[in-house]
């Protein structure tokens, strides 16, 4: 593990029943670093920044987040949670709170913060979302664009030092994708250590300091987006971009 | 600019609106449907103008068709005049009516049960309206309220003690049902969570409690606390018997609970766990405001219909020798004084029962309509 990481993965493996998932995983992620993952379903790329935060439990290797190593130990669960936000695909807002209330709900129950100070916290954030007048609304009123927002704002809440993303984009109409990535890009220029599974590749090359490419639990390529659209090393990332520039 | 009428809401058709519109779409739409409306407009016409005749209108409440007062079954107009156009004879009700209250709780103490009654309603008020002024106070109170009422009713504290063996009638029924229901939805909550766990002995135990319980016949389980419970207690530690029947009871309704939110927990994706994860909550805190309000929702009809289900299985408590509304209404009948009478009393016991029981109901369905307004739980 080099000394300035603040996520490293080390020869992580997993699998679900007999099917391996992920396949020696290694990966070094430094502070304020923007990574982007992308890879054909099933490659294990959603599995991997799963296990970051322990939705999911690598059964070999060594998974540390900042400072933290990921074991059986709850305190240490607890502590990576608090570390880092995570957004999902299908957004997982609690339908029966109200946008606000998504927000300030952990703040409150976790970090034990006050009531009001939650709530201001929590107008904070929908701005910084740019959804402050949804506040009051539930999120089966909202967009999938606005309500993926809230999903951020409410991790942000918890003033987290990484963030997650898996494919936060996939479930939105090609309408909505843009809002959605241009608060992402503000949290990137923010300073924001990020790991993004997606397959937006222009947003990965606006925000990206380095591809990460997996196929079949592996990484298969891991590159500066500079080097991974214009000149990658192999077959298997070439045939991948091509399909995907290409539709 | 003619087109743009064409984009402006047209008002629907006339013909489909209107009490004339609906009913020729319910009522009259086909044959069948015509046949069926006739049949059971005749059926009712002969139905309900009988029974108001024989309840209300052709009925002695105090006094027969002399103008006599009913003091026992000979002095009923339909016993007195069988060749006459009589109903029914509610002096039986209006002469019992402490007995079917109360059973034989000492009358000068029995303001207590009524206070109690009244506490009940006060203790039900936060839950059943959200949004009454100062409802987290209420709140504590309806958490005391069940030591209060056990203090009240029972006795103790200064208040003479009054043995379960004199309460009945309605008494019994709502104790049974009130603290059956109220003590089994938190212990189902549990048992539910508890059958999901991942710890092995937890969900094993609670899997084979569930399933044992729900085995076995209430009856089984009544008489099981009537004369087994005794036999596993410390020698001198001699429980109540209404207490013996409560246990039987809340443990019965307690396993049907839990699987009733057990299928609720199962509607709920496994995305609500996962978010609520990544944000932090501990596994209660998850549970507590997460994943139970979402569950507890999507099962109130199945809720509501096993409360339902509880509070009439409490009449099964008659076979133990408990007297609760029915079993005080079949002592009536089998006193000599209004023998015969079994009608008005099975009528007016079953229109006590539905009284509750539709209220449930109704309660239930104002519950579901006020809270799938503004959340739509597809989420998306």
């Amino acid at each position: 593990m080099s000394e300035n990481s603040i996520i490293s993965l080390q020869n992580v493996n997993k699998w679900f029943g007999d099917f391996q998932v992920l396949k020696d995983v290694n990966l070094e992620v430094k502070k304020k670093e923007r990574i982007v993952v992308c890879g054909p379903s099933g490659s294990g790329k959603s599995t991997m920044i799963r296990c970051i935060n322990r939705l999911e439990e690598h059964q070999e290797g060594k998974i540390v987040v900042d400072g933290i190593e990921l074991t059986g130990n709850l305190k240490n669960i607890d502590s990576v949670r608090k570390e880092v936000g995570m957004v999902f695909q299908q957004f997982n807002l609690f339908p029966h709170l109200s946008v606000k209330e998504n927000i300030t709900l952990a703040p409150i129950w976790v970090k034990k913060m006050p009531k009001t100070e939650a709530e201001e916290l929590a107008m904070k954030q929908l701005e910084i979302v740019k959804i402050p007048e949804q506040a009051n609304k539930y999120p089966g009123q909202l967009s999938g664009g606005q309500q993926q927002r809230v999903a951020i704002a409410r991790s942000l809440a918890m003033n987290p030092n990484i963030m997650l993303f898996d494919e936060p984009t996939s479930a939105l109409d090609p309408e909505m994708i843009k809002e959605v990535l241009d608060v992402m890009v503000d949290l990137a220029e923010g300073g924001m250590t990020m790991i993004v599974v997606t397959h937006e590749m222009g947003f990965a090359k606006t925000v990206a300091d380095r591809m990460v490419f997996m196929d079949e639990g592996k990484i298969v390529e891991e590159a500066s987006p500079d080097k991974f659209f214009n000149n990658p090393e192999s077959d298997r990332t070439k045939l991948f971009l091509s399909q995907i520039l290409h539709q | 600019m003619e087109n743009n009428s064409n984009f402006e809401s047209r008002k629907p058709p006339v013909a489909t609106t209107g009490i004339l519109g609906w009913c020729r779409q319910h009522l009259f739409s086909n044959w069948v449907n015509s046949i069926v409306t006739l049949l059971v407009i005749y059926f009712l016409y002969q139905l309900i103008p009988w029974f108001l005749d024989w309840s209300v209108f052709s009925a002695d409440f105090w006094t027969n068709y002399k103008g006599e007062l009913i003091v026992d079954r000979t002095f009923c107009s339909r016993v007195a005049d069988p060749e006459g156009d009589h109903g029914a004879c509610w002096a039986i009700i209006i002469v019992r009516f402490y007995q079917f209250m109360y059973g034989f709780y000492p009358s000068e103490q029995v303001w207590r049960v009524n206070l109690t009654y009244f506490l009940l309603v006060v203790a039900l008020l936060p839950l059943l309206i959200e949004k009454i002024p100062g409802r987290k106070h209420l709140i504590k109170f309806t958490i005391v309220f069940p030591i209060v009422a056990f203090i009240l009713l029972y006795g103790g504290f200064g208040f003479q003690v009054i043995p379960t063996n004199k309460w009945g009638g309605l008494l019994v029924t709502l104790v049974l049902g009130v603290f059956g229901i109220a003590i089994a939805f938190p212990l189902g909550i549990l048992l539910a969570l508890g059958r999901r766990s991942q710890l092995p002995v937890i969900s094993m135990f609670c899997t084979l409690f569930i399933e044992f319980i729900r085995g076995v016949p209430l009856i089984t389980l009544l008489f099981f606390g009537m004369v087994m419970l005794p036999l596993f207690l410390p020698e001198g530690l001699n429980l109540d018997g209404l207490v013996r029947v409560l246990v039987a009871v809340t443990l019965f309704q307690a396993a049907y609970m839990a699987e009733v939110i057990r299928g609720g927990l199962q509607a709920i994706p496994r995305g609500q766990y996962e978010a609520a994860q990544s944000v932090g909550l501990s596994y209660w805190q998850m549970n507590r405001k997460i994943i139970l309000p979402q569950a507890i929702r999507i099962s109130i009809p199945s809720i509501v219909n096993t409360s339902i289900g509880l509070f009439k299985d409490t009449t099964l408590v008659i076979i133990i020798g408990l007297l609760d509304l029915l079993g005080i209404g079949r002592g009536a009948l089998a006193d000599a004084t209004w023998m015969g009478l079994s009608n008005e009393v099975y009528v007016f016991v079953a229109l006590v029962f539905f009284i509750f029981t539709f209220s449930m109901s109704r309660y239930s369905l104002y519950l579901e309509k006020k809270l799938k307004t503004g959340i739509n739980m597809g989420a998306d």
